[in-house]
């Protein structure tokens, strides 16, 4: 039998997510995949493996899983209480997951979207061209219990690696250039969008969130006679109310409703990763500017296979000392995870 | 439609950014059957020309989209070369796609499976029935697919259509709902929340992902929404086309 990761108990909004499949646009199928495409970038980097390889989106909470064989995971995205066979284990990082093992990843402590990536990846049929399940466009289903989801070869056996994640888990300013119908609102109403404070709805999905401002809602002169038009990952719709809509990768592609601006592709996963209640703000950047931050961005992620470090760390780098257990710290590679200090 | 006074076109079409890494095309802004045509060509042409860096395109109503990697070719080298190609032809005066077909679909209008047909009907100022003859006696044609997957906006209807969305989304319409605003009609291909109300169901299922052709319906095409009973959609229901049938316009 093939490697596989059996589902023995899943949370409703886990998903088989890669970075989805462009080019259906003009069929009215959006991209899709992964809704922080950064966590899958981590992911890949944890484990020395391509990006593109599919993983498991965790809207939540996870689940329990076993491993059919020895295989390698990394943890990714919204942090989630995790343990393997009862031993508390460290996110941000990549563990061995041994034959027989059992994995458990409860709900998230920060963030929306977890994160499993196994070395080799999926190794799911494709639909369309791509192996991404597209809720919005009833494209594949959710992991169910009993599942069993075979794993592609994998060549490496290095784990017990972690990687520092760029903070993103709980809102902040988001980035957006004005787009083709910010011309629609008028100058007081740009000011008072980018002044305003935001708290992220309950209601949100891979397709969006709602966002609620502090005060009254944005109102443009359009209103609800606008002509529909394409729809992108990022833009923020104004409905009817004037409440403001961000759409995320499941996103229609297009839509009649204003969109105030469109949120740079490297503020996306902030945006998706904020929990319910978290406090965002905008700020509109120059079209030259934003192409900027997005190059810089694209530096990172390419260089964020050698920010990966052991999950031991030098005794030198440890600032406070005593907090650490030592002896078990140096004698075994995953020894330390079993410490709460290292979570 | 009536043909449209060249001045009509005046100040068209316009380029603008659309978002980060896209630009779009516009060849009108409220809904014109020579600007829709003018976008499906200029789609074409974009593709024909094969620039480096483009990635994806698209239309709308009455824009093409184009997206591209602004890391590779940069804004102002993509704007000029839009330009450069929207210099090329008059593209209000191109033919419609080829290969067209025309299609009858069988429709529920009104009953508990499409409430909102009265409500709808009266923004437009008529009866139900009115409602119904009007709806079911236009041969719409698919102006372009978006939204959801294989989803067409469908035109154009008589004035008496050209009535807003409903300020509050309804939570959720059915795949195969028939939904009206803005002198269109828009046929779900899965069941979505929506400003547009609805006022028809059908069994057309539109996108098929298992099948050699996952999208039924191409911009171009024509439908024409037939009334039913809600016992003969039943009846349908194990069919994909739920009852509609097809053929080459000529």
């Amino acid at each position: 039998m093939s490697r596989a990761l059996i589902v023995h108990r899943v949370g409703p909004g886990v998903t088989v997510q890669d970075h989805g499949r462009p080019g259906y646009l003009a069929f009215g199928l959006s991209r899709g995949g992964a809704a922080d495409q950064l966590a899958l970038i981590e992911g890949a980097a944890l484990l020395g493996q391509d990006s593109s390889l599919a993983a498991l989106e965790m809207a939540g909470t996870g689940g329990e899983f076993e491993a059919s064989e020895d295989m390698r995971i990394a943890l990714t995205g919204a942090v989630m209480r995790a343990n393997i066979d009862g031993t508390r284990v460290r996110w941000d990082a990549s563990h061995l997951l041994a034959k027989g093992s059992r994995l458990t990843i409860g709900p998230a402590e920060a963030g929306s979207f977890g994160y499993l990536s196994l070395g080799g990846g999926l190794d799911l049929p494709e639909h369309l061209g791509a192996k991404s399940v597209h809720l919005a466009a009833g494209l594949g289903a959710r992991v169910k219990a009993g599942d069993h989801l075979p794993l592609g070869a994998d060549g490496r056996h290095d784990t017990g690696l972690k990687l520092d994640p760029d903070p993103r888990l709980d809102g902040g300013t988001i980035r957006l250039v004005p787009s083709l119908q910010t011309e629609f609102f008028s100058t007081a109403e740009i000011a008072r969008f980018e002044t305003t404070e935001f708290h992220r709805d309950s209601r949100g999905n891979r397709m969006g969130v709602r966002i609620l401002p502090q005060g009254e809602g944005f109102q443009t002169e359009a209103g609800l006679m606008v002509l529909s038009e394409v729809i992108v990952p990022g833009d923020v719709q104004i409905t009817g109310d004037g409440t403001p809509f961000v759409l995320l990768s499941e996103c229609q592609t297009t839509g009649g409703y204003p969109r105030i601006g469109s949120i740079l592709p490297a503020d996306q996963p902030k945006v998706a990763q904020a929990t319910p209640g978290a406090v965002l703000r905008f700020q509109f950047v120059t079209l030259a500017d934003a192409v900027e931050i997005e190059r810089r961005e694209r530096d990172r992620c390419k260089m964020l296979r050698s920010r990966v470090q052991p999950l031991i760390r030098n005794p030198h780098d440890i600032a406070d000392l005593i907090s650490f257990q030592l002896i078990s710290g140096v004698s075994a590679g995953d020894d330390l995870e079993r410490d709460e200090t290292w979570l | 439609m009536t043909p449209h006074p060249s001045a009509e076109n005046a100040g068209w079409p316009r380029i603008r950014t659309a978002g980060f890494d896209g630009f779009l095309v516009s060849f009108a802004d409220h809904l014109s059957e020579p600007a829709n045509r003018a976008a499906l060509a200029f789609r074409d042409a974009i593709g024909r020309a094969g620039w480096a860096g483009v990635e994806e395109t698209s239309t709308s109503l009455v824009s093409t989209y184009l997206r591209f990697d602004p890391l590779w070719s940069d804004h102002a080298q993509m704007q000029a070369a839009l330009e450069g190609l929207l210099g090329d032809q008059d593209w209000f005066t191109a033919k419609l796609p080829t290969g067209r077909r025309f299609w009858r679909v069988p429709t529920v209008f009104g009953t508990d499976m499409a409430p909102q047909l009265e409500e709808a009907s009266k923004a437009a100022g008529m009866s139900p029935e009115e409602a119904i003859t009007s709806i079911s006696g236009t041969r719409v044609r698919v102006q372009t697919i978006g939204f959801a997957p294989g989803m067409p906006y469908l035109g154009e209807l008589a004035e008496d259509w050209n009535i807003p969305r409903q300020t509050a989304l309804t939570s959720q319409v059915p795949a195969g709902g028939l939904c009206v605003a803005l002198r269109q009609l828009v046929l779900f291909p899965v069941a979505t929340p929506t400003g547009w109300r609805q006022i028809g169901q059908t069994g057309f299922r539109l996108f098929r992902p298992d099948s050699d052709k996952p999208f039924v319906l191409s911009p171009g095409d024509e439908v024409l929404f037939e009334p039913t009973t809600p016992e003969k959609l039943h009846a349908m229901k194990e069919d994909a086309d739920g009852g509609a049938v097809s053929e080459v316009i000529s």
